[in-house]
């Protein structure tokens, strides 16, 4: 299969699954979606006592082992780090609150306006400034730095975790949280979610399917590679819908959204800016991770650090809207996205070590 | 022999980025990349079609040295 058809393959199966699953039993418009997901994770892992979102969504754990088998087959996994893991972690953190801010990764809201959630466009109008935002910095000569080779076995370190988090969601001890009632509690059979998260996995870890990255290469390099898989999601999602009769086109009253239209921009806009900054989206992170990316591990923490924190300071949105202290969260979520974007950039300082020297760690010379 | 720029260790976009300023410098008819991703060489290989730049690729254990050539 060549690339094109590659990707808009996998598009195709995402947005196909994206359906299904909520008829099998995920919350509406949420078949499938990293943000959302991850913050069940982190509820049911007790980071955060949101009870109505705690679950140990199996769509990330399979989509994860998914990934790390095609790399390991296809000889793609590579154990590297080092390129600013707790920049990474900041960028991740603030991501995760415009996402839950909008509710929903670039990827749910695609997925929202496959099922008619006109919300959904404020969020991509955002997704699409966000990206904008991060371009500029990256022509501006924006980097985090290179990551490096490190030993073979670190890179298992991921995977492993998630293998853990599987053995728990299936033991299911005590101090796992399971919601029992509102979207946590909504799931498709777990032996299903984990089937899809798996094919999910295989097939993102091949095309290289990323909705930040999408809207990034179109701007940048006029390159649709990525958007393909973008429409194919949307193509095939609102087509399922339309079959299964989970169409319902309108701005009032949408599943797990709320219609302040300043806010679903905006809190997509800085999802989308520290995304670029950090390479992808969250779906791009997980695969990154799992192909044995230490910085984009680091970066799936900041992101369940930032889910934690959301749900705990009652700064996440809600069908209610967005809270005051979201808001202003939200705002803080800018000016430091803001700051690293310039402090990485040769705006103001001239950059000595990353961008055009291996880092040699520390076999530099202290008088070099 | 053409300059090697060295894009191991970037994360994308910044390897397609550091090969787009390259082209797009006054002068600049051939240069070699050395990039340590499939991902990195596919994006590369794109941008050269697109850019009608020839490109051809040398594999070394994990690592890709990538001519590029103006047309």
């Amino acid at each position: 299969m060549n690339q094109k058809a590659l990707i808009i393959f996998s598009g195709a199966v995402v947005g196909l699954l994206g359906v299904v699953l909520v008829v099998l039993g995920n919350p509406a418009n949420m078949g499938f979606c990293i943000a959302c997901f991850l913050r069940d994770i982190a509820g049911g892992l007790g980071l955060h006592r949101a009870g109505v979102v705690q679950y140990l969504r199996p769509e990330i754990l399979g989509l994860v082992l998914g990934a790390f088998l095609a790399a390991a087959y296809k000889r793609d996994f590579r154990a590297m780090g080092g390129s600013n893991p707790l920049t990474r972690f900041v960028l991740a953190f603030f991501a995760m609150l415009g996402m839950l801010i909008f509710l929903g990764c670039p990827l749910r809201a695609i997925l929202r306006l496959a099922g008619g959630d006109l919300n959904a466009l404020a969020g991509l109008a955002g997704l699409v400034a966000g990206v904008a935002a991060g371009i500029f910095f990256l022509q501006k000569g924006f980097t985090l730095g290179r990551a490096v080779v490190q030993n073979k076995p670190n890179g298992y370190i991921f995977p492993v975790i998630v293998l853990v988090v599987l053995a728990l969601l299936l033991v299911k001890p005590a101090f796992i949280f399971f919601s029992e009632n509102g979207p946590g509690a909504m799931h498709a059979p777990l032996a299903v979610s984990l089937a899809a998260g798996l094919l999910v996995g295989i097939l993102a870890q091949r095309s290289r399917l990323c909705m930040v990255g999408g809207v990034r290469d179109f701007i940048l390099f006029r390159d649709f590679y990525l958007l393909y898989g973008f429409l194919a999601i949307l193509a095939t999602a609102l087509a399922g819908n339309l079959i299964a009769g989970d169409f319902n086109p309108g701005f009032a009253s949408q599943p797990i959204a709320h219609s302040e239209t300043l806010w679903n921009f905006l809190g997509m806009t800085l999802g989308g800016f520290a995304s670029v900054l950090l390479g992808g989206c969250p779906l791009r992170q997980l695969v990154s991770a799992a192909e044995g990316n230490m910085d984009s591990a680091i970066t799936v923490t900041g992101l369940l650090a930032g889910a934690a924190f959301a749900h705990n300071f009652g700064l996440a949105a809600s069908p209610k809207g967005v809270p005051a202290a979201g808001q202003v969260a939200l705002f803080i979520g800018f000016a430091a996205v803001l700051a690293i974007a310039i402090i990485n950039s040769k705006l103001i300082f001239k950059q000595e070590v990353v961008a055009d020297g291996r880092s040699q760690g520390c076999a530099r010379s202290p008088l070099s | 022999m053409a300059e090697v720029r060295d894009a191991r260790g970037l994360l994308c976009p910044e390897p397609v980025l550091m090969v787009k300023k390259e082209m797009d410098r006054p002068g600049s008819s051939t240069f070699q990349v050395l990039v340590d991703s499939e991902a990195a060489k596919n994006n590369i290989t794109r941008l050269a079609g697109k850019m009608k730049w020839q490109i051809s690729a040398e594999q070394n254990g994990e690592e890709y040295l990538l001519t590029l050539k103006k047309k």
